[in-house]
């Protein structure tokens, strides 16, 4: 086992290299400028502005700065923003707070809710249940979250005022009263992520316990007399859980790439928006270290999720 | 490794990816527009070179000595009626504050969140007069303080003003600011105001001259408005040349040390600035707020309506949108908007070279003469057909005005010596003498050719809906229009190895804002010289890109450049525009406004043309 996990760690390596060299190669060759803001401004000439990609390093060609950005990520530094000129991991811990908070959150919610109704809508196939929430989940599978966003944000927020639409990142929480603010504002992005990531999670939780139900030892668990709930919860629901639990390990990653969409619209300034961004204002570093950290991580979640995968189901061997 | 089971994850993976890459490509292309807008800020200016005018002498005159106390005399009266005191002043940016060192920064979001902490010498008022901040008033000819011979400039500073760290400012944090931004590898954004300085040197503590490397017409360069804010020199002094964005000094750009009525609390770049009161200001007892918070992000239109509808914040910045979605929000009672200030002139280039692709690598060289564009009668047509009165009503509504000229600020430069009235038989009658005829009423021809105009601009709802316009107005007196729209990235970014830049214009028309620096259009107006044309010689990288060249034009320019009379200096810009504009040379359409949304109950804000829309937030109340 152990050995198999090593083997899967330095297959990451060259992952995780070709990774950084095919975004670091999009980034450098796609257009854009940094200092795009100033173009056209008299105030900013030409030499002005040049002095300017001198000091971000943007007058050596692209692969010497990858092989010096290489370099100094393997002593651990991500380098510095082109727009706040200071390091990029600071920007990051700024951010990931808001992000944890918000799509972390969600995602719990989003779990907590898909299990408990695939469940049900399994069990109880073609009930008025079951087609509810199939209706529900193929909307929220449809529906685009930008979509859902604004009507959210028109109906609750602008109409009712029930919500703000401008997200504070500055709540410090130490009383009720705060803490009802953050809560308050956390209703809306969150609703959004959930709607979308119940409907998928629920689709695969119900898939997942009808291909289990009809199988043999089910039956028997049946014929020795157990009682319903117990042949559903102990013996179904463990064996279909076992591609769920996988699903959910490899979604974590998406958790730290932030929600981009419903970031911006609700000024959430987590990480997806400062991903969308940095992308907009050619950002490099931002981009190279968000990406990274997302590649890593998900690299990372798939071999956690096989290794789970042997855990949860004695079938599966590794060698 | 071997795993049994194994398809299911992976298509689970590659539903998560998908699920990823999805949103990520439909948010490239939303955000786009969000950030593309800024293109052409004339807003992020302040002078880059030479003076203003009739502006600089007379009004700097009658402002000085109702200037002087110029914060606290708007302060005093609103005193008077009892402002409600302390809370926030809630501030809404949809580009997000980046940095807080003016002189680092990347555009002008960051320059207005540098002005609530820090202070020139003198800024410009929404009347595009100077008002002093740190200047114990303004140096003109009449109180000896401007070199009659254009040499230098002395200013005095206010006494007993004090950094919000408690020490004194002096005569060196001025000059301190000065070496920093003069040492080229600072990178100073704004080292054009610096360019040039000889030296600066303090006479006593409290005043400072400044010497030009030659005698120039416009004393107001350097530490004026925006870009002429001033540095703690004990806070930046290891920061000159390389070090300017290492270590310590990465940390204080985002926290520098000011002047202003406001200090920095707490900043989280890309999201929220906070700021607090300043005990150390000067007028202290007349700052209304107990803090400032300037929140980044989002979108122009929820901007506005956190302000016009749910009432959240109390200011919001730049709401350009189109005018369909921000009437609506702005007939809200809670609001009103402070439009005004121009952003810039929304034109219409034409190519004087020829943009063929068949012509290869001579392409829009200037020895190329456009086929038809050339003939004054069709550029003239063109100008007449185009409905400037439909593209506000319809497009900008409080966010424009149609303009004949191509430059309209100060006021007293626009010039009143053009017509630019819609005239559809004029034009057509204009196409006929210049043999471009139709036969069917559909498009014209001219020797088997027919009359088609290439058209390109940046990818933005507006400019689309103003392509759309002048594509109907041309199609009524028979020229077919082709649309292109690109990228802002690429048309502004102006990469020399890309085809769509604005420096290349590889089509015929193109439309695009611009203005000048600040008060003094000398720069801008060297944009239509012959020395600028942009071509391969110059890496396209001249100014020019219509690549108009008249011997006439340049010698007024030439004659203006070396011009020291303000009163000489005015007519001659409005003499320059004229001479654009008569030959049709650039087709100006609409002078765009910054609108600025602000609650009902807060007073103070204005528009602003050459300066920070918060220029004056000292002295915001409510």
């Amino acid at each position: 086992m152990s050995q198999y996990i090593i083997r899967r760690l330095l297959i990451a390596i060259p992952t995780l290299l070709v990774i950084s060299f095919v975004v670091f190669a999009v980034l450098a060759l796609a257009p854009g400028d940094p200092m795009a803001q100033f173009a056209k401004n008299p105030a900013v000439p030409q030499e002005v502005r040049d002095r300017m990609r001198t000091q971000l390093g943007l007058d050596q060609p692209w692969p010497i700065r990858y092989v010096r950005w290489l370099g100094a990520v393997g002593k651990g530094d991500f380098g510095f923003s082109f727009s706040t000129k200071g390091p990029v991991t600071n920007l990051i811990w700024q951010r990931l707070p808001q992000t944890i908070q918000v799509v972390g959150l969600a995602y719990i919610i989003a779990i907590l809710l898909a299990i408990p109704i695939g469940i049900v809508s399994a069990v109880k196939q073609y009930s008025i249940f079951d087609q509810v929430a199939t209706i529900f989940s193929f909307i929220g599978f449809s529906v685009p979250s930008f979509f859902t966003g604004l009507l959210l944000m028109l109906v609750f927020a602008i109409n009712f005022k029930w919500f703000p639409i401008v997200y504070s990142s500055t709540i410090e929480i130490n009383s009720l009263a705060t803490l009802g603010q953050q809560a308050r504002q956390m209703v809306l992005p969150i609703t959004v992520l959930v709607v979308q990531q119940t409907a998928a999670l629920t689709r695969f939780m119900r898939s997942s316990m009808l291909d289990t139900l009809p199988l043999d030892y089910v039956r028997t668990a049946r014929a020795k007399g157990l009682a319903d709930i117990a042949v559903v919860m102990r013996h179904v629901l463990t064996n279909s859980l076992i591609p769920v639990v996988t699903l959910i390990a490899l979604g974590i990653p998406t958790i730290f790439a932030g929600a981009i969409i419903t970031e911006n619209l609700y000024r959430v300034n987590g990480l997806g928006q400062l991903l969308i961004t940095s992308i907009n204002n050619s950002d490099t570093p931002v981009v190279m270290a968000l990406t990274f950290i997302f590649a890593f991580l998900t690299v990372l979640f798939n071999l956690v999720a096989d290794i789970m995968y042997g855990v949860l189901d004695p079938r599966v061997r590794y060698s | 490794m071997r795993i049994l089971m194994k398809s299911p994850k992976r298509t689970i993976a590659s539903a998560l990816m998908m699920a990823l890459v999805v949103p990520v490509l439909a948010a490239c292309g939303g955000g786009a527009p969000a950030t593309a807008p800024t293109t052409a800020p004339a807003a992020t200016t302040a002078p880059a070179a030479t003076t203003a005018p009739a502006a600089t002498t007379a009004p700097a005159a009658t402002a000085a000595p109702a200037a002087t106390e110029a914060p606290a005399a708007t302060a005093a009266p609103t005193e008077a009626a009892m402002p409600a005191k302390g809370g926030t002043l809630k501030i809404l940016y949809w580009q997000a504050i980046t940095i807080l060192n003016p002189h680092q920064s990347t555009g002008t979001k960051d320059f207005d969140g540098a002005t609530v902490v820090l202070e020139s010498l003198a800024r410009y008022s929404e009347k595009d007069e100077l008002v002093p901040y740190l200047a114990e008033e303004i140096p003109t000819l009449a109180n000896g303080g401007v070199a009659a011979d254009g040499s230098s400039v002395t200013w005095k500073l206010k006494k007993g003003v004090k950094w919000s760290d408690g020490t004194d400012f002096t005569a060196d944090d001025v000059i301190f600011t000065w070496k920093y931004c003069a040492d080229a590898k600072t990178a100073c954004a704004t080292s054009a105001n610096f360019s040039s300085i000889k030296s600066v040197d303090a006479v006593d503590p409290t005043t400072i001259k400044i010497t030009w490397t030659e005698p120039t017409a416009n004393p107001y360069v350097a530490f004026v408005g925006q870009q002429g804010m001033i540095l703690q020199k004990k806070q930046f002094g290891a920061c000159i040349g390389e070090a300017a964005i290492t270590g310590d000094c990465a940390t204080a750009n985002l926290k520098p040390i000011g002047t202003g009525a406001y200090m920095i609390k707490d900043f989280k770049p890309g999201d929220v600035v906070v700021y607090e009161k300043n005990p150390a200001y000067r007028d202290a007892a007349n700052v209304a707020f107990d803090g400032v918070e300037i929140k980044g992000g989002g979108d122009a239109t929820s901007a506005a309506r956190a302000v016009c509808e749910t009432g959240e914040v109390d200011f919001a910045w730049n709401l350009q949108i189109p005018k369909a979605v921000l009437e609506p929000i702005l007939k809200s009672d809670k609001c009103y908007s402070v439009a005004g200030g121009s952003f810039g002139v929304e034109r219409l280039d034409l190519n004087f070279a020829n943009p063929d692709p068949a012509l290869g690598e001579k392409r829009s060289e200037p020895d190329q003469p456009h086929p038809f564009l050339t003939d004054p009668k069709v550029r003239m047509a063109i100008n007449m057909a185009v409905d400037r009165a439909s593209l506000v009503e319809q497009l900008y509504g409080p966010t424009g005005a149609p303009t004949c000229n191509i430059l309209v600020v100060p006021a007293p430069l626009d010039s009143k010596n053009t017509k630019c009235d819609r005239d559809v038989e004029g034009a057509k009658k204009l196409l006929d003498e210049a043999g471009w005829v139709s036969t069917d009423g559909g498009t014209r021809m001219k020797d088997g050719k027919k009359l088609v105009i290439s058209y390109q601009t940046t990818i933005n709802t507006l400019r689309q809906g103003e392509q759309a316009i002048v594509k109907s107005n041309l199609a009524e007196v028979g020229i077919e229009v082709q649309l292109r729209a690109i990228d802002a990235g690429v048309f502004f970014g102006g990469d020399p190895g890309l085809p769509d830049t604005l420096n290349k214009f590889y089509a015929d028309m193109q439309m695009y804002t611009n203005g000048p620096e600040g008060p003094d259009p000398t720069a801008y107006f060297e944009g239509w010289t012959c020395a600028q044309v942009s071509s391969s010689k110059n890496q396209w990288k001249g100014n020019n890109a219509g690549r108009y060249c008249s011997k006439e034009y340049d010698t007024l320019y030439a004659g203006y450049k070396k011009e020291l009379d303000p009163a000489k200096r005015a007519t001659t810009a409005i003499a320059l525009n004229d001479a654009l504009i008569k030959d049709n040379v650039i087709i100006p359409l609409v002078n765009r406004f910054t609108p600025n949304g602000v609650i009902k109950s807060l007073k103070g804000p204005t528009y602003n043309t050459f300066d920070s829309s918060l220029w004056n937030i000292a002295t915001w109340t409510r």
